[in-house]
């Protein structure tokens, strides 16, 4: 079973995108015994975000490995233990730590099949948290998901709701490439941070794969697209819904994945809407917004009625305190600016 | 040690030097009057292991296919002593289609999976990546053993000792060689490392630690074995510093006008020195020592044949190979 759609789930049972995450890492743990977890905190705490929990208790310790802060020997490790044909879930526990490991990440994972004539596989799930929007500061809040997009040799999948996160999971366990999987923390349904609505959602019991690739329209319109990704696409859902009563007609674009990225659906929609808005909760500059508007010039720039328009984190550190923070993300406040912008209002 | 081990490791000396003569010829017969790096049927970087056989040949010789060596952008004598296609080898360090990386990796990047085989050309960061294989191999039962090399520049990197710490917690199938040859690129040890002897180091992970003086092959054969056997019964990583020589410059174009050893480097070339060692011990007569250099002549030019034949990778396909 595929889902392509987002509306595709058509189960009344609930998860949050955490359980929805865990559940697809298990039920591959089941399937495929080279399957597993390693990570720091991954063990009895279940992972900081909730990514893992209750996998120690179901695989025991040889499973779901928790590791020393030492993220280039363990993913490293991970790498190693990919190319001798294992299926290793490595977590990072937040993006922003990028930056102790990067060479294993991106000079050794991100290469090794290509250098080797496509000799040997890495297949690697690269979990990572990201997002702010709690104050967690310049270190601890950044989603940074166009840097690894910028880097070749990796898929990066970006899911936004419970139901992509199992299938996107699921496609990204059996995939044989390295895969960086970027969950929003905003998203994981914590009980300890302010929840989006959405981040409970339905999910189908059985396993499915949302294909890495396939961008899904997370809310059809006809005036602006508004092209996104992770928790901004609740934004921008939330922006539609009330923008709908001042007749502007938004239709919503959740990428779902990065790497590689859904090109045809973001035209086509622009197509439709004449209209480019994209929310992109990392740094603006070099980065996806940018990427996406150039693609569609590209492409067609003839497609565009008006100068498309992005709304992201201004080219600064994420600021602790509240209203600062909450001046440079991608606020719904933001974007319905940025709508009226774009249609001229 | 008996005189057919002896052999093995003085004709895998021979090997390996004899590769990496022809490689330099290869490599600087294209590039005159005027050195330039980029030119030539092999371009790029080459950083090549003459002085270093030991080594490798003595490590080697205590494993078999199914167990896994990351080498170092110096990687030419462990890929050699560990069994990787020559021909393909070659054939990859003259970019071409047949080679290992169909001409995408180049000499620092060498993939041999027939024979767990890789490198890195990142200093220390081919260590992290053996741990995984080591790990592969405990959680399937098998008794494969991950040997990591580096050099001794890269004893000082956080890589190298995260991996020691993570492999001895988790008992890894891991030997980690040391090649200290004294210079990195142009600094010599002296002033990048703080004590005398990397194997010192070993303690502070609670392994042991073992430095081969005089880069000495069988020294370094009898050292590895009881790193490998330790590895391979489950008692967990060993370090292996071998004070070895860089007979040539760090990349070739090197001028080394920094290193004022240079005069005493051809007195301590280990082959000649083994090669006397041998002779007068009775174990090699002139007849083995020409059938040594012929074969090893053979083989050699064979495998640069076979890399001159391939045809270079189509510019077109430069974008393929990125995803599997």
């Amino acid at each position: 079973m595929s889902l392509t759609d987002a509306s595709a789930p058509t189960t009344t049972r609930r998860l949050s995108t955490s359980k929805a995450m865990v559940e697809a890492i298990a039920a591959e743990m089941d399937r495929d015994q080279d399957v597993f977890v390693m990570g720091e905190d991954v063990g009895a705490y279940g992972g900081i975000f909730s990514s893992t929990t209750g996998l120690l208790d179901r695989f025991g310790p040889q499973r779901v490995v928790d590791t020393p802060i030492s993220e280039t020997a363990f993913i490293g490790a991970a790498i190693g233990a990919a190319v001798e044909g294992m299926r290793p879930i490595a977590e990072l526990m937040f993006a922003d730590f990028f930056g102790v490991c990067m060479d294993q990440i991106y000079n050794h994972m991100a290469k090794i099949h290509y250098e080797s004539g496509g000799n040997v596989r890495v297949p690697i799930v690269l979990t990572t948290a990201v997002g702010g929007g709690y104050s967690d500061g310049a270190q601890h809040s950044q989603c940074l998901w166009g840097t690894f997009a910028h880097l070749p040799g990796m898929k990066v999948v970006v899911p936004s709701n419970p139901a992509d996160a199992k299938g996107l999971m699921t496609s990204a366990i059996r995939d044989d490439n390295p895969v960086v999987y970027m969950f929003h923390k905003g998203i994981m349904g914590l009980p300890w941070m302010a929840k989006n609505p959405r981040s409970v959602g339905p999910v189908p019991e059985e396993d499915y794969e949302v294909p890495i690739g396939k961008a899904a329209i997370a809310r059809p319109g006809t005036d602006v697209t508004v092209a996104t990704l992770s928790l901004s696409v609740h934004h921008a859902l939330d922006v539609a819904d009330e923008l709908a009563g001042d007749d502007i007609d938004c239709e919503v674009v959740d990428l779902r994945s990065l790497v590689p990225l859904d090109t045809d659906t973001i035209l086509e929609s622009v197509g439709r809407t004449g209209r480019l808005l994209v929310v992109d909760e990392d740094y603006r500059s070099f980065g996806v917004s940018g990427e996406i508007i150039a693609r569609v010039a590209e492409r067609d720039p003839g497609l565009l009625t008006a100068p498309p328009v992005r709304v992201a984190v201004p080219d600064v550190p994420i600021p602790y305190a509240r209203g600062l923070e909450d001046a440079v993300l991608p606020t719904a406040d933001r974007i319905r600016s940025a709508v009226f912008g774009v249609m001229g209002r | 040690m008996d005189t057919a081990t002896r052999l093995d490791l003085y004709r895998m000396m021979v090997l390996i030097r004899t590769f990496e003569e022809a490689i330099l010829r290869e490599y600087h017969a294209d590039k005159k009057p005027v050195f330039d790096i980029g030119a030539g049927a092999i371009p790029g970087e080459m950083h090549l292991s003459a002085g270093q056989e030991p080594v490798a040949a003595g490590v080697c010789a205590q494993l078999t296919s199914a167990d896994a060596v990351t080498a170092t952008h110096r990687p030419h004598h462990f890929a050699i002593a560990h069994g990787v296609d020559l021909h393909r080898m070659t054939a990859e360090i003259f970019g071409r289609v047949d080679g290992l990386g169909k001409g995408r990796g180049g000499h620092m990047h060498l993939f041999d999976p027939d024979v767990h085989f890789s490198c890195s050309g990142i200093i220390a960061e081919g260590y992290p990546p053996a741990l995984g294989q080591a790990l592969a191999f405990q959680r399937r039962g098998t008794d494969g053993v991950a040997v990591a090399v580096t050099g001794e520049g890269a004893a000082n990197q956080g890589a190298f000792h995260e991996s020691l710490n993570l492999a001895a917690l988790w008992k890894l199938p891991v030997v980690f060689v040391v090649e200290d040859n004294e210079w990195g690129i142009s600094v010599p040890r002296s002033a990048s490392t703080c004590i005398t002897s990397n194997a010192d180091r070993a303690a502070a992970y609670g392994m042991p630690g073992r430095r081969v003086e005089d880069n000495s092959v069988e020294g370094v054969h009898q050292a590895a074995a009881e790193a490998v056997a330790r590895a391979r019964t489950g008692e967990g990583p060993s370090l292996l510093e071998v004070h070895t020589l860089r007979l040539w410059g760090h990349f070739e174009g090197d001028p080394q006008a920094y290193r004022h050893d240079l005069d005493g480097v051809p007195g301590r070339d280990p082959l000649p020195t083994y090669e006397q060692e041998l002779r007068s011990a009775g174990v090699l007569d002139e007849a083995a020592v020409t059938s040594a250099a012929a074969d090893a002549s053979e083989r050699v030019e064979d495998a640069i044949a076979f890399a001159r034949r391939s045809p270079a990778p189509a510019p077109k396909e430069a974008a393929d190979l990125v995803f599997a």
